[in-house]
């Protein structure tokens, strides 16, 4: 893989990787601590005939987005845990009608106006319901820099994979740190990208939501004389507003199948000391990069510590959870926030005893802490 | 000949789901009969519709049709024209949509001045939802959230899309069919935010407790409210207290439109042109 060195933060570099991804339009509203996205942005597409827009709320944000996404382009929003409050109910409209598109959440505190500078991880179980009713969300969280542009730009590619919403969830920390990433070049990112399917015969044939039961819509780009229809209501094969039983069970069950019987295209993490660990430690985000380093304080200290860090957060990486909970006894997962992701890995490992290390004050979780967290246990 | 509006229908979803003497029909073939006069190709359509009966608006028109949630069409359609200049895009909203829940992309749809033509389907009610108060609803009638008689001011759509920005703006009714389309065809080829006010009967959830059950009774208070813009210009200050003027009501040939000016910011990044400076604008 040909890397490139290049120095910037995390906001920026997702802002970068948009752009080397193909995409071609973005609305969003400032918000703290995500606005260096759309600045970059604001300057990026424009001069590759792109389009960047500051809308008149979140909502139009989104909104906007999706219908540019809907027309057939590659398009994104930006904005922090407020925000996604805000747009949800669109991201409902993205998933009932199978709408691509990126969303950046760059955590800030909360609940509410919360701390809007500083670092938190409160949104993780937002992103996997972020509006009402069912459906699958797909959620991704980078770990450090070079991830804020990897994951954008996976991002890209599953949700015109999978025909919906895919969240990229930076933290305060990550979005402002500035420093070296490591990152694949221009020519790779465009390789590697995936258009969305399309149906190429008659139109009078095409069905956009006529597909397999573990398969994503196709949605043909609009203007080419595929002629259709997008709706927020159940629907049929063709698109149209139905109540008809068995179609609407079976289009709830479809947009929770498409995601879970290709789980494996999905699932990303990453394995750190864990071969002969006998503490397992679970951090994902910034927090991460402590954990790192207080395994390496602890493995100093002759205590075999080791990280499981999921990077694609939802659907979660469920059965490598049970893998290593089942093989090791001490469990610690460490969040900035309540539990929320501790809620998924009591689920995934059937164990009610994983040990939390949670800190929802504002302030980053040192090395120091977790290393006397774990001293402690 | 009868004029034939099966070729931009989906014929196959007729009849629509309105209600018997709904005018929501009466501009619907309005619509047709203007795209039609335009020799619109249905290939570069794009009706983005919301929430209320005025949201199935889309769905019986025979081209790129989005249904959206409510109030937010604008916000949609501003990302299709955007990504998609050179095509036509239209909104259909109905009053609680566009003024109410959807208040603030309408201020800014017609700010911007973008290239969008939006149809407000006003019947001064919640028709879909069974009668309650809209921004439209006069005063003193009854809603079913105001039983004894609506307290809250009237809005005037026309007023606040000209004070926004848009730079097409009129208003007819489907007491007058033939003047829709008219107004349409004009507002349709105009380069700007166009905004279309067009009253419509609601009998059953408005006229019904409100003395005006049948269609005919709805359409004659409509008439009697209305009054065109040549006419209403010559009254006194006096005899215009409740009555809206019709017809084009503002226009503005040379008004800047959104996408256009998106071009310059384009051609700017791309070191085409010098950056946009308040002389841009002052040259107009």
């Amino acid at each position: 893989m040909a890397l490139r060195e290049i120095i910037s933060s995390g906001n920026e570099l997702a802002a970068h990787a948009a752009k080397d991804a193909g995409c071609k339009f973005f609305g969003g509203y400032p918000i703290t601590p995500s606005s260096e996205i759309m600045h970059e942005l604001s300057e990026l597409l424009p001069a590759e005939g792109g389009t960047c827009i500051q809308m008149e709320d979140e909502i139009a944000g989104v909104a906007c987005a999706i219908g540019a996404s809907m027309s057939g382009v590659r398009a994104m929003t930006a904005t922090s845990g407020p925000g996604i409050s805000l747009k949800a109910e669109n991201l409902g409209l993205a998933q009932m009608a199978e709408v691509p598109l990126v969303v950046v959440n760059v955590m800030r505190g909360g609940p509410s106006t919360g701390l809007p500078t500083r670092v938190s991880q409160g949104d993780v179980a937002q992103a996997k319901n972020p509006s009402h009713g069912d459906y699958k969300s797909i959620t991704l969280c980078a770990g450090n820099l070079a991830e804020c542009y990897t994951e954008t730009v996976r991002a890209f590619n599953l949700a015109d994979r999978f025909m919906q919403p895919v969240f990229v969830l930076l933290d305060e920390t990550l979005g402002h740190m500035h420093g070296k990433a490591m990152i694949p070049s221009e020519e790779e990112v465009e390789a590697g990208i995936k258009p969305r399917a399309e149906f190429t015969g008659d139109p009078a044939e095409y069905k956009p939501y006529g597909v397999g039961q573990d398969e994503p819509a196709i949605l043909n780009p609009m203007f080419k004389g595929y002629r259709y229809h997008f709706t927020g209501l159940h629907h049929n094969a063709t698109g149209f507003p139905t109540e008809e039983i068995e179609t609407c069970r079976k289009l709830i069950e479809r947009l929770f199948n498409k995601v879970e019987a290709h789980q494996e295209e999905i699932d990303l993490y990453e394995e750190y000391m864990l071969d002969d660990a006998e503490l397992l430690i679970i951090a994902y985000g910034s927090v991460s990069l402590a954990a790192k380093e207080a395994i390496r304080h602890l493995r100093a200290a002759g205590i075999k510590a080791g990280l499981f860090r999921p990077i694609t957060l939802w659907p979660s990486p469920a059965e490598r959870i049970k893998h290593w909970t089942d093989k090791i006894q001490k469990v610690l997962c460490v969040e900035l926030n309540i539990g929320q992701y501790r809620d998924e890995i009591q689920r995934a490992s059937g164990r009610l005893d994983i040990d939390g290390l949670f800190k929802v004050n504002g302030r980053a979780l040192s090395p120091y802490e977790i290393v006397e967290k774990v001293k402690g246990m | 000949m009868a004029f034939n509006y099966d070729n931009y229908l989906r014929v196959d979803k007729m009849p629509t789901l309105w209600c018997w003497g709904c005018g929501d029909g009466v501009i619907l073939k309005a619509f047709i009969r203007a795209v039609d006069k335009l020799g619109y190709n249905k290939d570069d359509m794009c009706i983005v519709s919301g929430i209320g009966c005025s949201g199935r608006f889309s769905s019986y028109i025979d081209c790129n049709t989005v249904h959206t949630t409510h109030g937010r069409t604008i916000a949609f359609a501003t990302g299709i024209k955007l990504a998609n200049p050179d095509k036509k895009v239209f909104c259909v909203a109905g009053d609680g949509d566009a003024l109410a829940i959807g208040g603030n992309h309408t201020i800014h749809g017609c700010r911007r001045n973008i290239d969008i033509n939006f149809i407000l389907i006003n019947n001064f009610i919640y028709g879909l939802t069974n009668s309650q108060t809209s921004p439209t609803t006069p005063q003193g009638m009854w809603t079913v959230t105001m039983q004894k008689g609506n307290i809250d001011p009237t809005f005037d759509a026309c007023k606040l899309a000209i004070a926004a920005g848009a730079s097409f703006v009129g208003r007819e009714s489907v007491t007058d069919p033939k003047k829709i389309e008219k107004l349409f065809i004009k507002g349709f080829e105009h380069k700007g935010f166009s905004f279309f006010d067009i009253f419509s009967n609601c009998h059953i959830n408005l006229g019904r407790k409100n003395k005006m059950a049948s269609a005919m009774e709805n359409l004659e208070w409509i008439d009697s409210i209305t009054v065109s813009k040549i006419k209403f210009d010559k009254m006194s200050e006096e005899e215009k207290v409740g009555l809206f003027p019709m017809g084009v009501l503002y226009h503005d040939e040379d008004a800047s439109e959104y996408c256009e000016m998106y071009e310059q910011v384009k051609l700017a990044h791309q070191g085409k042109r010098q950056n946009i400076t308040a002389a841009d604008f002052a040259e107009k």
